[in-house]
């Protein structure tokens, strides 16, 4: 299961952001970012819209580049360096808000493309892997049917498979359900619970505190390209340190 | 969780359909005189149709002479058929040597074999590109000949339908990859290959056709050393594929520019890497996108054969030409080139069908 390169102890920092500051042109997106997430940690970052939550997880996988600090994911570290960056981005799988399967094949052959093509697997066996995580997102008998014939909450499932299917060390999710109608929330969050019960390390940009409450090992706020508060959820719904925290919060939870 | 099946659709309540009535009477009441602008129209219509049909068919057929030994036999009113039996040969394989033409006869199959093994999407892969090069190779063994004890036969000689079909297909089949490469390398991040992308497309787009024919077959040997020649053939077919390349690529571009971010992002992270990714994902969206406007290019390519007679290449429009100097058969205009027209508009309307079918094959992921 586990690539010996990127064998990692429980416990030990899979992900490492030190000082990390992003600008698009003259505008900051990333502050000095310090983060640490270990191996199997899950990490829920909440906060205001723009306030640079997913250009962070972006930098994690080089969809963003970062243009200061150091970003360090299962022991390398990300540069210009597109061998370093292949490597990575095969360790770390990515959830997007839009889905973003492709629409020109078979669910089944979004599942095999990069298994097939980047892990080398042989047809069979990554069929038989696409088949088994389609069971577990509980939509097997999609596997011939095109993205655009399903569901919302369906092609985000499809997504989550489509990237476990990596064998991924790391799962990012970039507001996974903000795309959603309420009534397919459910059955995507379902599943991703069940992922963080089975000890992935995950990465969640979500406004879905529920789910938060009940996965998180550790709430991340961010405000304006900052990292403002971070801690334990308990703590964190209880007894916000800032003010700016305790805004959002209101906010979020009033409805 | 129960899982619930989103797509399955519920039982709509069912509609009572309408009477379809389908008496002619009640078809021609609806579609073609359910209102006074209709109505006339129609009538227009008819009357256009009533003037036109009959000359035509009287010419074409009922006044038409089918055999005659020269041309002073066919008396004038009526299509002279005798004319394209007497020069049909002619017209498809030009001056080949006449007891040789089962060569061009079997390139134009061999052309028309792999065209058609080309169209089923099952075979598109290697296998294809080997059918291509075999076919390519025998196609050339076939038409210059010199070896199993056939006699060779200059590329000047080779005229009429084969002719049209090696510059159109060739064209196309070494036009098309390069099309890609252009359309790629204009969106690329690296500065110079753009630069040299842009460059050549604009260049070439800025230039008719007949100057870059002109150019490779009057001017090109002017500027190699003496004593060095290059076939006019292959001269008029190079210039034929870089022109075709600059077209298609810019009608390729708009394909790429039309496939959203996410799809690179998503090939991005699960690690594809930049050619993985275009191959896999990118361009068969973006080709599927463009199929229209590509085969519009691909048919005014195959059209644009027809030029070549300019630098003195006899393709099927030129040949259809020289037969009309024949002394023994002069004035048949409309006979020659209502046979040749037949040729070509067979090939385009072919393509044309062809490419509607694929677009309904390419969409079929995209409908709900």
């Amino acid at each position: 299961m586990t690539d010996s390169a990127v064998e990692t102890r429980a416990g030990e920092p899979i992900i490492e952001l030190r000082h990390v500051d992003k600008w698009y042109g003259e505008f900051r997106a990333l502050k000095d970012i310090n983060l640490e997430v270990k191996k199997g940690e899950r990490v829920v970052v909440c906060g205001p819209s723009g306030s640079g939550k997913s250009t962070m997880i972006r930098c994690i996988n080089r969809l963003e580049e970062h243009q200061q600090g150091q970003i360090i994911v299962a022991g390398i570290e990300l540069t210009a360096n597109v061998k370093n960056i292949e490597a990575i981005r095969r360790e770390v799988g990515m959830v997007f808000q839009q889905f973003n399967l492709f629409p020109h094949l078979t669910v089944l052959e979004n599942l095999t493309l990069a298994p097939i093509w980047v892990r080398k697997s042989p047809r069979k066996e990554a069929e038989e892997t696409a088949r088994l995580y389609l069971e577990r997102v509980r939509i097997p008998e999609q596997a011939d049917k095109y993205p655009g014939q399903l569901s919302g909450g369906q092609q985000q499932r499809v997504a989550i498979a489509r990237s476990l299917c990596m064998k991924p060390e790391i799962m990012l999710f970039d507001e996974p359900t903000s795309a959603l109608d309420p009534e397919m929330i459910k059955e995507v969050l379902d599943v991703m619970i069940e992922l963080a019960q089975e000890g992935m390390t995950m990465v969640c940009v979500t406004h879905e505190m529920g789910f938060a409450r009940t996965v998180a090992d550790t709430m991340v706020f961010m405000d304006r390209g900052e990292i403002v508060e971070r801690g334990p959820p308990k703590e964190f719904f209880a007894n916000p340190q800032s003010d700016r925290t305790k805004l959002f919060l209101s906010q979020i939870l009033s409805h | 969780m129960a899982d619930v099946d989103v797509t399955q659709e519920l039982p709509l309540p069912v509609e009572r359909p309408r009477p379809v009535t389908s008496s002619p009477i009640a078809w021609l009441r609806a579609n073609l005189f359910n209102s006074i602008p209709n109505t006339i129209l129609t009538l227009a219509a008819l009357y256009l149709l009533a003037v036109i049909i009959p000359p035509v068919i009287r010419w074409a057929f009922i006044d038409a002479v089918w055999h005659a030994e020269t041309g002073r036999a066919c008396h004038a009113g009526g299509a002279c058929w005798a004319f394209i039996a007497e020069k049909g040969r002619f017209i498809l394989f030009g001056r080949f040597p006449y007891a040789e033409h089962w060569r061009p006869l079997f390139t134009v199959v061999i052309f028309i074999a792999m065209i058609l093994a080309s169209c089923d999407r099952r075979l598109w892969g290697r296998r294809l590109a080997v059918l291509w090069l075999a076919g390519l190779i025998a196609v050339g063994v076939l038409m210059w000949g010199g070896v199993l004890g056939m006699t060779y036969v200059e590329t000047s000689l080779w005229n009429g339908l084969p002719l049209t079909l090696i510059l159109a297909t060739v064209g196309m089949v070494f036009a098309f990859p390069l099309a890609i490469l252009l359309a790629l390398g204009r969106r690329s991040q690296l500065p110079a290959v753009r630069g040299i992308c842009v460059g050549y497309i604009e260049l070439v787009r800025g230039v008719p056709l007949i100057t870059v024919l002109f150019m490779a077959s009057v001017m090109l040997p002017l500027f190699l050393p003496t004593g060095m020649t290059i076939d006019k053939l292959l001269r008029a077919q190079v210039a034929f594929i870089l022109f075709a390349a600059a077209y298609l690529a810019e009608i390729i571009r708009g394909g790429l520019q039309a496939i959203p971010r996410g799809q690179y992002e998503a090939a991005d992270s699960l690690g594809l890497g930049y050619w993985r990714r275009t191959r896999l994902i990118v361009l068969p969206q973006a080709l599927a996108m463009v199929i229209p406007p590509l085969v519009n290019s691909f048919i005014g390519g195959f059209k644009n054969t027809t030029l070549v007679i300019i630098i003195g290449l006899f393709d099927l429009l030129g040949a259809a030409n020289a037969a009309l100097t024949d002394p023994n058969w002069q004035g048949f205009y409309i006979e020659a080139y209502v046979f040749s027209a037949a040729i070509y508009w067979t090939f385009c309307f072919f393509m044309s069908r062809y490419s509607q079918m694929l677009e309904r094959e390419f969409n079929r992921g995209r409908r709900r």
